[in-house]
């Protein structure tokens, strides 16, 4: 029984993601976390068209597939119509439903993810929002970011923007009967399910 | 010859009636841009764009940080198609270029997999008890300025003209990598020659400086900035992109991304920080512009509404180059018009 490479295909995008790979690593070559981390999605697809059961469990386990960071450059320039940066996302995927993240200090971090991203998504329906970018978590954001949080409700709407506003414009309130259908889909198409997976392990 | 090359790289766009969506990231860090954008379209150009208050992320960032499944994601799509549907208008406009993205890709997946388009359907009945069409016709905001670029130059006070020597302003330019990058017939030039926001440049009277490391990504990375255990896999790339620009010395930075904006200007001062450096030869740093503030810019918008001093980067050297007249006491002014309190100077970084 494959249960991973059973899983793995009955995901929609897995058959665009990984067509044949002929391990040219142009891929690898044009990926900007190739050159930051020790990292090859070449040998990535190599490991999963090889079809080895035990050896696609490890790699779901391993801080490997992390790494990439979702820039798309791999697409364009694979010479056989494979995308790497999006098998990656059906691993990822996969590595949460099994289990696996848990195994590596990367993996772990979708907990955070869970409760940032996730969470601002279903309570305010924004992935960002200025509320949700605190100085001290960002010190990279420097001086006038913190000005701008400590002034917002004064400068946002010199901008144009409908801070904390009704209505329509930039950064206002969305409707709370908006923001329910937004969490009936998750709860309907399985984003509820991924959270408390992940939240449970 | 060339013209009938060229024309294999172009993308329709839309000419009018407009369903706008904002962006998660923009309207964060750069709400005077989306502001100036529809203002753009409604009083310069006389066009129509709906911005619905019932609208809501596309979730692209949770989507490419794995916080949220394919399914959930193709249906919140759905869900804001259903809007446009309702709202009466067909011509889908998203302000982020990860969203235009995610929306390129699921109208993509349907085409390819119908079944695919009637498992959306059903989960969006199923949830919201709401029906949906695909849009007629999805462009990036930047692809309607590009579009009406020549139309948009004669109304323009200045142009991007250097007013001490009299030259062309020498700008790099910066594509976000979900513009073309995953669908490449989606961008104006594609992947290969993306042109939208140099033909904007050029247009008004600029000059685009080509660099080694101009298409890499700025480096967002979507997990790799938002933990900040990761952040040095965010700053690494954009280093690489400044230190490749640098002996090239631009005017200013032109983006199309918001989050490429954010991290191309946020990133000069960090590094500032780190390594007392900056990559320009007199310690100001680039400018970096949206390519609606440079729009809103150029014709005769006061930098203060446009929302230029919410940027690390000061963008004040680059408006005396091009002659743009502004009133700095104005600068931290609010809505209350009360002056406030300046924020605290960099280290390094030259303000």
């Amino acid at each position: 029984m494959n249960n991973i490479i059973d899983y793995l295909r009955q995901d929609v995008r897995f058959g665009e993601a990984l067509k044949a790979c002929m391990n040219c690593g142009v891929c690898t070559a044009v990926c900007p976390a190739a050159e930051f981390y020790d990292y090859d999605p070449r040998r990535i697809c190599e490991t999963v068209q090889r079809g080895d059961e035990q050896e696609i469990e490890e790699l779901l386990k391993s801080e490997t597939i992390w790494y990439c960071g979702q820039c798309m450059s791999c697409k364009p320039r694979c010479p056989r119509g494979n995308v790497p940066g999006e098998l990656i996302s059906v691993l990822r995927k996969a590595s949460q439903e099994f289990g696996y993240f848990n195994s590596s200090e990367k993996g772990r971090q979708q907990k955070q993810l869970m409760d940032t991203i996730q969470r601002n998504i279903l309570e305010i329906g924004y992935c960002v929002h200025p509320d949700k970018v605190d100085p001290d978590y960002h010190p990279e954001q420097g001086p006038v970011w913190r000005w701008y949080r400590q002034h917002i409700e004064d400068i946002a709407p010199k901008l144009g923007a409908n801070y904390h506003g009704e209505g329509s414009g930039a950064l206002r309130n969305i409707p709370q009967e908006d923001l329910d259908e937004v969490r009936r889909i998750f709860e309907v198409t399985g984003g509820m399910d991924l959270k408390e997976n992940v939240e449970r392990q | 010859m060339a013209n009938r090359y060229w024309n294999e790289y172009q993308k329709e766009i839309a000419d009018d009636h407009y369903f706008y969506e904002r962006s998660c990231i923009r309207q964060t860090f750069f709400p005077g841009s989306e502001a100036a954008f529809l203002s753009i379209l409604r009083n310069e150009l006389g066009k129509d764009i709906c911005d619905s208050p019932h609208q809501h992320t596309c979730t692209g960032i949770g989507y490419h940080s794995d916080v949220v499944p394919f399914e959930t994601t193709m249906t919140v799509v759905a869900r804001l198609f259903s809007l446009m549907k309702e709202s009466g208008y067909k011509n889908y406009v998203p302000s982020c270029v990860t969203s235009f993205g995610v929306f390129s890709e699921m109208v993509a997946k349907w085409h390819e997999n119908p079944a695919l388009k009637e498992q959306a359907r059903a989960y969006l009945w199923e949830a919201c008890k709401r029906e949906f069409e695909e849009p007629e016709n999805i462009a990036h905001p930047s692809d309607i300025i590009y579009k009406f670029r020549f139309e948009l130059k004669p109304k323009m006070r200045y142009q991007l003209v250097n007013r001490f020597n009299g030259k062309p302003l020498r700008a790099v330019e910066h594509i976000g990598c979900h513009y073309a990058k995953i669908f490449p017939d989606k961008g104006v030039g594609k992947a290969e020659f993306p042109y939208v926001l140099a033909g904007m440049i050029e247009a008004w009277g600029g000059e685009v400086v080509d660099y080694p490391e101009r298409r890499h990504c700025c480096g967002f990375g979507f997990r790799q900035y938002l933990v900040r255990e990761n952040r040095g896999y965010s700053i690494a790339n954009t280093k690489k992109k400044f230190e490749s620009m640098e002996p090239y010395e631009p005017d200013f930075i032109l983006t199309n991304c918001p989050g490429c904006a954010m991290f191309l200007d946020k990133w000069q001062y960090t590094i500032s920080e780190m390594q007392n450096k900056t990559y320009d030869t007199e310690g100001y740093g680039i400018p970096v512009l949206t390519y609606e503030e440079l729009t809103g810019l150029l014709l005769g918008r006061d930098p203060w509404q446009l929302g230029l001093q919410l940027h690390q980067v000061q963008c004040e050297r680059l408006l005396d180059k091009i002659g743009i007249a502004y009133n700095p006491t104005e600068k931290y002014k609010g809505i209350s018009g009360r002056i406030n309190p300046m924020p605290a100077k960099p280290s390094c970084l030259k303000v």
